[in-house]
């Protein structure tokens, strides 16, 4: 395959694959909202889990973006040093979206600053988001597309501790974040919590704690501990689908964390709602691809 | 027994609907949220559509136009209603607009608004885009372009369109009100305890 070619390969996946991850959602979060609807008993959560698992087999059945909100596309780029389009790569994710909008198809999300103007394509200043880390020696790029709607960008915030409120601090402000904003944010939400020194480190990291698949559990025990003391409250308060109460709030709870400052604990959140629109793909420096969010699927 | 609004919806169509009942809607739906509320309350501009009777949804759809040229909706999910508080109550007031569909909760003003002039606020169940879009039988017109397809108002007649769980009831009712007294009620002591076991800097 000369370059070319190359490129229009890639440009094609990731545009099919854009536009696939809006409608089906990937094998973990259904797997998991499969075993919170068993667990609901009441006429309401019925009634929302009811209308979100037809939601789902009717945009199968109609190829049609599952949830309206198709976001603002970001991707978090895990790219290879020696994959052959590192060069390309930002240019193709952008025509990706271009084409994607136009055949999936996806809501214009992308109104720019001051001049408050939707461009209508889904592109724009800095948009599509592109999050890149290089990974030495490799010939592959694994890129997490994600669509992240309105209503759970919503809750997204930080602020940075004074080490004296500690742990504690950052569960408080986590728990009020959730009983504000997080009743309209379409739970059962995934939530995800960046703790760093820093306040711009602390939020990318609680953007990609929404990548790890659901219920996989910080690399350290006391943060691991965390995850699952974090999760357990909310559960307890019992958000239920919609916010309108029920068994369970959470999809899963996972916290990304960096070295600190000695003066400072930054905390972020970030939150992913029950549709949880994150699609992992690898691509192989001969094009040939492999979807490692939803098994079995072929563009 | 099935519950149906149809509109125009009338006072007394709502008198006995409470807040937690489930609820359908036959009729017209308009899609209208930030800047349409903005432009009405904010800047005094009229709205090209009259609500008096009607539904309004919080909602921006994908549309996407047939080879007949003719609009479809694609998917249409609601927004979060809570984004209106500031404008809803007045808005209430001046289009006589009867229910407000749309996601999660909304706040005193909005309950004021419905308990004077009369109307309901409901969610339709959110990321359930698909399966609102196959409830719309036809988009008849859309006005205010210049938004783009998000923000534009979409004039769209609806056949069973729901569920639609009543948040908000002419009586003064908030449901996620209700709701969010429960939860911060259990938060004071879940979190207390959490605390307790995570007293990492020592």
């Amino acid at each position: 395959m000369n370059k070319e070619a190359m490129i229009q390969s890639m440009t094609d996946t990731m545009t099919k694959f854009t536009g696939y991850m809006g409608k089906r959602l990937p094998d973990d979060v259904m797997t998991k909202l499969r075993e919170l609807r068993e667990q609901e008993d009441t006429y309401l959560a019925k009634v929302v889990y009811d209308s979100m698992f037809e939601n789902q087999a009717l945009a199968d059945q109609l190829d049609r973006p599952c949830c309206q909100d198709t976001g603002v596309i970001q991707y978090f780029v895990k790219a290879g040093a020696e994959f052959p389009l590192l060069s390309e790569v930002q240019e193709i994710l952008r025509n990706a979206v271009l084409e994607a909008t136009k055949v999936a198809p996806l809501r214009h999300n992308a109104v720019e600053i001051f001049k408050e103007k939707n461009t209508g394509t889904n592109t724009g200043e800095r948009v599509p988001v592109v999050n890149w880390e290089i990974v030495p020696n490799s010939k592959s790029i694994e890129i997490e597309v994600y669509m992240a709607g309105g209503g759970c960008s919503l809750p997204g915030q930080g602020k940075t501790l004074m080490p004296g409120e500690g742990y504690e601090g950052i569960v408080k402000y986590v728990f009020d974040v959730m009983t504000s904003y997080g009743v309209n944010a379409c739970p059962p939400i995934l939530v995800g919590i960046g703790i760093a020194g820093s306040i711009e480190v602390a939020a990318t990291l609680s953007k990609k704690a929404l990548f790890r698949p659901i219920g996989s559990r910080h690399h350290d025990p006391q943060g691991a501990q965390m995850e699952q003391l974090i999760e357990k409250g909310l559960n307890e308060i019992g958000l239920g689908p919609q916010g309108l109460s029920g068994k369970n709030s959470v999809t899963g709870v996972h916290i990304e964390s960096a070295a600190r400052h000695p003066s400072t604990i930054s905390v972020a959140i970030s939150t992913g709602c029950w549709a949880h629109r994150r699609g992992t793909i690898r691509i192989n420096e001969d094009m040939s691809y492999e979807i490692l969010s939803h098994k079995g699927v072929s563009l | 027994m099935k519950k149906v609004l149809t509109t125009p919806i009338q006072n007394e169509d709502l008198e006995n609907i409470t807040v937690g009942d489930v609820v359908y809607l036959d009729g017209y739906l308009i899609t209208c949220r930030d800047v349409a509320h903005r432009r009405l309350i904010e800047l005094g501009r009229e709205l090209p559509v009259d609500l008096n009777g009607l539904a309004i949804f919080h909602a921006g759809p994908i549309v996407a136009k047939d080879d007949d040229g003719k609009w479809q909706m694609i998917s249409i999910g609601p927004t979060t209603s809570m984004r209106m508080e500031k404008f809803e109550k007045e808005f209430i007031k001046q289009t006589g607009v009867k229910l407000i569909i749309g996601k999660g909760g909304m706040g005193p003003e909005t309950v004021e608004g419905c308990k004077n002039d009369k109307a309901l606020h409901a969610v339709f169940p959110g990321g359930c885009a698909v399966l609102a879009a196959t409830e719309v039988e036809e988009i008849e017109r859309v006005e205010w372009q210049d938004l783009g397809m998000p923000e534009s108002l979409w004039v769209s007649r609806v056949k069973n369109f729901g569920p639609l769980i009543i948040s908000i009831d002419t009586k003064g009712n908030n449901l996620f009100e209700q709701n969010k007294a429960v939860f911060n009620e259990k938060k004071t002591a879940i979190v207390e305890d959490i605390c307790k076991q995570v007293k990492f800097i020592k």
